[in-house]
């Protein structure tokens, strides 16, 4: 009962939110509503019992996304300032794409129905298999880093792609000097200096945060947690410490060629698991035959590409976030 | 386990290994060096796999060793063979042929980068067609598109920023639609295999949650694939990216989302939803017949000549609808083919293009007048092309026009309209390519332009001229490509081998 009144609670709390952004010509305010929408969003996945999922959406959505954000709307302008266009014809689509949605969803299985159809088919056996072949106790790291590690991969190398994409854009385009305003994320990485307890504050949290990402990357296996979860984190303790401290002295804690290569680093890390136990004779991905006991070479090859996921995930954050303030401060 | 076993993986392993080196090692010439070697290793692993599957063979590797459905195998058919060979090999043909344009275009300081976007591009296309997981086609379409849009976003002129941002806006709205089919069809089955879900979907009692998904899935697909009328990222995309650049995906990147779809289509919902065939026709052959008028005449009336084959492409992927919604034997064979064939004909025209490109520092038609005298090679390898995009007989494109329209006559009335259609898409076809050469061949440049009088590098003709040659070779012997395109179609449709 309690769990219905707090979900209805965040569901329309998480459609007044998002009204709001789309209403808001404020650049700033949308950013800081997505923020909201964001931890909101967080709260529901926890709700529902994903814990892992509620703390990736806490650390990227809510935390790192709107620091990039800012760091984009710096380069730019505060105000939405594109005219009015035709609004009938996008709204009448999504409308009725909405529609075609809610329609469908009619036929779902009601939410934590332990009959559905979801929970009869392949979960069964990963929830009975796992401590036999993997020996973990997070179901969902077994099944992310060893059953589906090839999509995990593939994940590694999408933030990996993306990380050059944005690099890409940021590190190319030379633009006019008069074209940047000196924008607010001048003031947000720079200014802080001067504002004496947010600095203070600040600093005093980045090493809990880092130790904080330390312990989710290494008690992945037993608890929420993992690879992408503790990258985020620790590369928020190196923006946080970036913001209160000004870009200079970030970018000489990590330096940008160090966060750059991290990325393609830890893609590369979880890529040569695979090829080493391509090598020891087992298939691509296969940890089992990367020591004496199957069950020992799973923990191995978790470690190993959890750390890998990790500095990539580390690695792009602290790029991406190093290439918006070094152009706010040209 | 034998090297030979370990074929299926390393095809997409030895890019998706060399990415991260390629963009880390930041020694002259070095990304080049190590992209080509990785995508032809990958090309040569694929013309392996061919070899296996034209034998009517499916291979599955069970990745981490974990069998379907609880793990993620790769489903290797001579349908994802054909499709690995064309993209591996379109990538090795044009990271050779643009060695010195891209050098040029790129720059030293971003090659990592880009080199490292191109192998992710050509791992994420190969990944999305060998794999036998839906929601692994879109992990790898992830990568594959986020890369393409770095690699469309490297192009000399500033435009390409904006037709890049166009391709993402339009890009993401496909992958979406795609995610949330998967996710419907996840809800109702409880796997993500594509046997799997094959076998499982025909047992759901309630069909509305898999009508929405089948449509999210077609439309998402559509979309990726720039079937008309949701082309309108796609010929933008290829004027303005590198080159070299153009001469890959205009080869391979569409071609692998209308894979996906007969993927989905026909290995998923064909068993399981009662008259899907008449769904999959009221949906593909009014948009298919839509693209063979509105992008031949849209090509007819375009002054760029890159945008001019886009557009080109745009009606081919028509062809390649039809076929699709035809549901025979002989229809889904042309289609394959098709994609097959067609992947050759535009690869090399744009490598043509990319010649005169560097000559003549422009691909406006109007300013190539002359260009039949003075680059006679370039111009050739073009009219082959063109040839092979009318579907002139002993060019690649005759056999997969020759088997849609054998599958349109099963068809009946409708099918002889269908028949009239195509032959007037070719004639509309005759025009746009005509008018290239008339102005090439048959007018003289203006007095003030400055005259061309030297053919392209020897570097660049020569891979223009070996996929020229390749496509007369298919159009000569239809082993390879009608055979696994056959055995790919018999074997969607569950008829005998």
């Amino acid at each position: 009962m309690m769990t219905i009144v707090f979900s209805l609670f965040l569901l329309t709390m998480l459609v007044i939110v998002a009204v709001a952004i789309l209403r808001t010509e404020n650049l700033f305010t949308a950013v800081m509503l997505s923020g909201i929408f964001s931890l909101i969003m967080a709260a529901n996945f926890f709700v529902l019992d994903a814990a892992d999922v509620a703390l990736t959406e806490a650390v990227i959505g809510a935390g790192i996304s709107t620091v990039l954000f800012l760091g984009a709307l710096a380069l730019t302008a505060e105000y939405d300032r594109s005219p009015p266009v035709g609004t009938w014809v996008p709204l009448l689509t999504s409308s009725a794409l909405g529609g075609v949605i809610i329609f469908a969803t009619f036929q779902a299985p009601r939410l934590g129905d332990p009959s559905a159809i979801v929970h009869q088919h392949v979960a069964p056996w990963y929830l009975e298999k796992t401590p036999e072949l993997i020996d973990v106790p997070n179901v969902v790291t077994a099944v992310l880093a060893s059953f589906r590690g090839y999509d995990t991969l593939g994940e590694v190398f999408v933030v990996f792609t993306a990380c050059i994409g944005v690099m890409a854009l940021l590190g190319r385009v030379r633009p006019r000097r008069d074209s940047i305003k000196e924008g607010e994320f001048k003031k947000a990485t720079d200014n802080l200096r001067h504002h004496l307890i947010p600095r203070v504050v600040g600093k005093m949290l980045v090493p809990f945060i880092v130790l904080f990402g330390l312990y989710v990357q290494f008690h992945g296996d037993f608890g929420p947690g993992g690879g992408f979860q503790a990258g985020a984190l620790v590369a928020a303790g190196v923006i946080l410490y970036s913001l209160v401290e000004g870009g200079v002295r970030g970018r000489e804690l990590v330096p940008e060629w160090f966060s750059s290569v991290l990325v393609a680093l830890g893609a590369f890390t979880y890529t040569s698991v695979g090829v080493a136990s391509m090598l020891m004779g087992g298939r691509f991905l296969d940890y089992s035959v990367l020591a004496h006991d199957p069950v020992h070479g799973q923990h191995l090859g978790i470690l190993v590409i959890e750390a890998g996921v990790g500095m990539t995930v580390a690695g792009v954050m602290i790029t991406i976030f190093h290439a918006f303030s070094r152009r706010g401060i040209r | 386990m034998t090297l030979y076993d370990q074929l299926p993986a390393l095809v997409v392993a030895v890019l998706l290994f060399t990415a991260p080196i390629a963009y880390m090692l930041r020694m002259h010439g070095f990304p080049w060096a190590a992209a080509t070697a990785a995508v032809v290793t990958s090309f040569i692993v694929a013309c392996s796999l061919a070899a296996t599957a034209i034998g009517g063979e499916t291979i599955i590797y069970e990745m981490g060793g974990w069998p379907a459905p609880y793990g993620i195998v790769l489903h290797i058919d001579a349908l994802s063979a054909l499709m690995a060979m064309l993209i591996t090999g379109a990538s090795s043909a044009a990271l050779i042929f643009g060695a010195k344009s891209l050098a040029d275009e790129v720059g030293e300081e971003t090659a990592p980068a880009f080199f490292a976007a191109w192998l992710l591009c050509t791992a994420g296309l190969v990944g999305m067609v060998i794999t036998g997981d839906a929601f692994n086609i879109f992990v790898f379409m992830e990568i594959s598109s986020l890369s393409t849009y770095v690699l469309i976003s490297a192009g000399p002129d500033r435009r390409a920023l904006i037709s890049t941002y166009r391709y993402i806006v339009m890009g993401t709205v496909g992958a979406t639609f795609y995610l949330i089919g998967v996710g419907f069809l996840y809800m109702v089955t409880g796997t993500l295999n594509t046997a799997d879900l094959g076998a499982r979907v025909g047992q759901v009692e309630d069909i509305r949650l898999v009508l929405v998904a089948a449509g999210f899935v077609s439309v998402g697909l559509a979309v990726k694939a720039a079937v008309f009328p949701l082309h309108s990222w796609m010929p933008n995309a290829y004027t303005f990216a590198p080159n070299a650049v153009t001469v890959f995906i205009a080869a391979a990147s569409t071609k692998v989302s209308l894979y996906v779809l007969i993927r989905v289509d026909y290995a998923i919902f064909q068993n399981s939803i009662a008259n899907h065939e008449v769904q999959l026709t009221l949906f593909l052959v009014p948009l298919g017949v839509m693209a063979l008028f509105a992008g031949s005449l849209l090509a007819i009336y375009e002054k760029n000549l890159k945008r001019l084959l886009a557009y080109s492409s745009v009606s081919q992927i028509g062809y390649i609808a039809l076929g699709i919604a035809m549901t025979s034997v002989a229809g889904l064979t042309g289609a394959i083919v098709h994609m097959f064939n067609h992947g050759l004909i535009k690869g090399g025209m744009f490598m043509a293009v990319a010649c005169l490109a560097l000559r003549y520092r422009t691909v406006n038609v109007a300013n190539l007048a002359g260009a039949g005298k003075a680059m006679p090679w370039t111009m050739a390898a073009f009219v082959m092309g063109g040839l092979g995009l009318i579907g002139v007989p002993l060019t690649p494109g005759f056999i997969s026009k020759w088997y849609l329209v054998l599958a349109a006559l099963e068809k009946g009335w409708l099918g002889a309209l269908l028949v009239a259609v195509i032959l007037i898409s070719s004639l509309l076809a005759v025009i746009y390519v005509w008018k290239v050469i008339e102005v090439a061949y048959f007018r003289e440049p203006r007095a003030n332009a400055v005259p061309v009088t030297e053919e392209a590098p020897m570097v660049m003709l020569i891979p223009t001229w070996i996929v020229v040659l390749t496509g007369i070779w298919f159009a000569l012997d239809t082993s390879v490509s009608v055979g696994l395109a056959s055995i790919a179609a018999k074997t969607l449709l569950g008829v005998a081998l």
